[in-house]
């Protein structure tokens, strides 16, 4: 749950200026020293953690993709030469690493968009005193709360070729049916992340629709604006850091699907269609051992979204 | 929206609120009405009828409980979330105070990996933390292995960081001239009125190892230490053809995963508001 960003707040630097000692106090020293220790001796564990846990697996996949690396049988010392580029090569050579990387953009076009509009147009109909409030919010927090592979159960049913949906649309029902057409692999599982993730997105812009001065819808509806004007006026532009957040966090949730295109589109979807960066990755590595190949495709990964991140971030915090 | 007076604008706005929100709590909650009704019945087919509740059995549960031994399953979701909840409530509380009110050298150093881990996308991690945990550690198939890359939330040290930062520092000053180890300070002062922040960190944390997939996947290849997401996929891809009704079966093991999630989160909403949320998310 990668999902808070944050700039920091700035709180901590002003710490201890200005508390002078009272005389009284006998062991300052040896006191602010005590404090000093277990400020250290607190975070210790958390720090030991982030090494083991993010510093040391982001290094070894950095080092495993420049050398040659076999999984082995415990024990057994087996070189791991230094390769080069070679493992790269592998990735931008294979047209599957591209199929999942332009499905990852199919992601985004589909799922930005739906998330951003749907969540505020839901969030800005629940800012108001209205009744059966917490029920509604309840109602659209649950599947952001339930495990995706009891959810992907669900749609299954709803989305099978003999499904809820097609026996609903009757002659007008896709052929080949939603989870295993090519061209409906990837947008589905846009929608059923839109979906899953839709009630957090709500919550946010909720948080973030406080923060809009009412003074400005006032002065809007002086000013003759309606509704639809005040919406797109006040309250788009009121919640943009809200909206970079989203961008931000859609992005990490395409470079991160697994489970969704793993289970309910079939371990990637007809010719790969539906195949994730991520999901390559551990086919690669675990299915196919070779885990050097896999580890390149993951730095090639961070990169990606990195760059995407910051791009994102530049055309929403401008664009006024 | 025209020409309308002001009085009939608001009340058709209402009108229409009503119905855009009535629309999307259809769509949230139609899908967990089916799961629900399909886990009851006894033939659940994918058309209509299967959103009508008739027929209706437990025969479903007893099978696919013997499919995939649901106690066992849930027995070892239960071992890896209490597991990641218990480090991360004592490690974290530890780090948020430290964070929030000691200082020592490189704190803003741990302040500023604290904010980055959250934006490392996790499973891009995940390879190299197969070879290091399973090949290099040994861990494989053992509830360690399981727990170790959740162990401690840092969306929940952020919070308690937050929540402590906020309390005035006279209050702790008092004990510590008192002569109070920081240790007691914490937990017989802090503590104590962290409450509301400790029951959000839960509540954010259980979500994580319960629900996790792709982690327990790699990590466990023996049935027996599977926790139930796990066994619930295998099922979904390859076990069905031993029961009677597979999709009722497959529905009635989704229910299981997904109800202790939705009844802790409709228990504990009322502490869980969404300034919560947005704390972690404004600078």
């Amino acid at each position: 749950m990668s999902v808070h960003l944050q700039s920091a707040p700035g709180r901590s630097a002003a710490r201890g200026s200005g508390t002078s000692r009272p005389k009284w106090e006998k062991t300052p020293p040896r006191r602010d020293g005590g404090r000093s220790r277990a400020g250290a001796l607190f975070v210790s564990p958390y720090v030991l953690f982030v090494l083991v846990v993010f510093a040391v697996p982001l290094v070894y996949t950095v080092w495993m993709s420049f050398h040659r690396f076999y999984f082995t049988a415990p024990g057994t010392d087996t070189d791991s030469p230094w390769v080069g580029l070679s493992n790269y090569r592998d990735v931008f050579t294979d047209p599957v690493v591209g199929r999942a990387f332009l499905n990852i953009a199919i992601f985004l076009i589909i799922n930005v968009p739906l998330t951003v509009g749907l969540s505020l147009v839901l969030a800005s109909a629940l800012n108001s005193k209205i009744r059966g409030r917490a029920f509604f919010r309840a109602a659209f927090y649950v599947p952001y709360v339930t495990a995706s592979v009891a959810l992907v159960a669900v749609w299954q049913f709803l989305f099978g070729s003999d499904g809820f949906v097609n026996h609903l649309l009757g002659s007008h029902a896709p052929d080949p049916s939603w989870l295993v057409n090519s061209h409906l692999a990837m947008p589905m599982i846009a929608v059923f992340v839109t979906w899953k993730q839709l009630g957090f997105f709500v919550m946010l812009y909720l948080a973030a629709l406080q923060n809009v001065g009412k003074e400005l819808y006032e002065a809007a509806s002086v000013d003759g604006a309606g509704r639809m004007r005040q919406f797109f006026s006040v309250t788009v532009p009121g919640v943009r850091p809200a909206t970079t957040l989203v961008v931000i966090y859609a992005i990490i949730t395409g470079a991160n699907l697994f489970s969704e295109p793993y289970l309910l589109t079939g371990g990637g979807g007809p010719d790969h269609s539906s195949t994730s960066p991520v999901l390559l990755m551990y086919q690669k590595g675990i299915e196919q051992g070779h885990p050097d190949s896999a580890a390149a495709l993951g730095v090639v990964l961070v990169a990606f979204v990195v760059v995407v991140s910051l791009a994102a971030r530049k055309l929403t915090e401008r664009g006024d | 929206m025209g020409a309308t007076t002001p009085r009939t604008r608001r009340s058709g706005g209402k009108a229409g609120r009503y119905v855009l929100l009535s629309l999307g709590a259809v769509a949230f909650l139609f899908p967990f009405y089916y799961m629900v009704v399909g886990s009851l019945r006894r033939t659940t087919a994918g058309d209509l009828s299967a959103a009508v509740p008739t027929g209706l059995t437990g025969g479903n549960y007893t099978a696919v409980n013997s499919a995939i031994s649901l106690g066992r399953s849930l027995l070892n979701s239960g071992i890896m979330t209490i597991g990641v909840l218990i480090c991360t409530l004592v490690f974290g509380v530890l780090a948020g105070y430290a964070l929030a009110q000691l200082r020592f050298p490189g704190k803003g150093a741990v302040f500023a990996v604290l904010l980055l881990v959250q934006m490392i996308p996790f499973q891009l991690l995940t390879l190299p933390l197969y070879v290091l945990v399973v090949r290099d550690y040994g861990l494989g198939d053992n509830y360690l292995g399981m727990i170790l890359p959740f162990a401690i939330n840092s969306t929940a040290v952020f919070l308690f960081r937050q929540f402590f930062s906020q309390m005035p520092r006279s209050l702790f000053e008092a004990a510590r001239i008192d002569g109070a180890s920081e240790l007691r300070i914490l937990w017989r002062v802090a503590l104590p009125m962290a409450r509301p922040a400790v029951l959000t960190a839960l509540l954010l944390t259980f979500i994580g190892p319960w629900n996790e997939f792709l982690w327990p996947f790699l990590v466990t290849k023996d049935a027996d230490m599977q926790p139930l997401a796990v066994s619930l996929a295998s099922f979904l891809s390859n076990l069905q053809g031993t029961v009677a009704n597979p999709a009722g079966a497959l529905l009635a093991g989704a229910c299981v995963l997904a109800v202790p999630a939705v009844v802790l989160f409709l228990l504990f909403q009322r502490h869980f508001t969404s300034t919560d949320i947005d704390s972690g998310v404004k600078g």
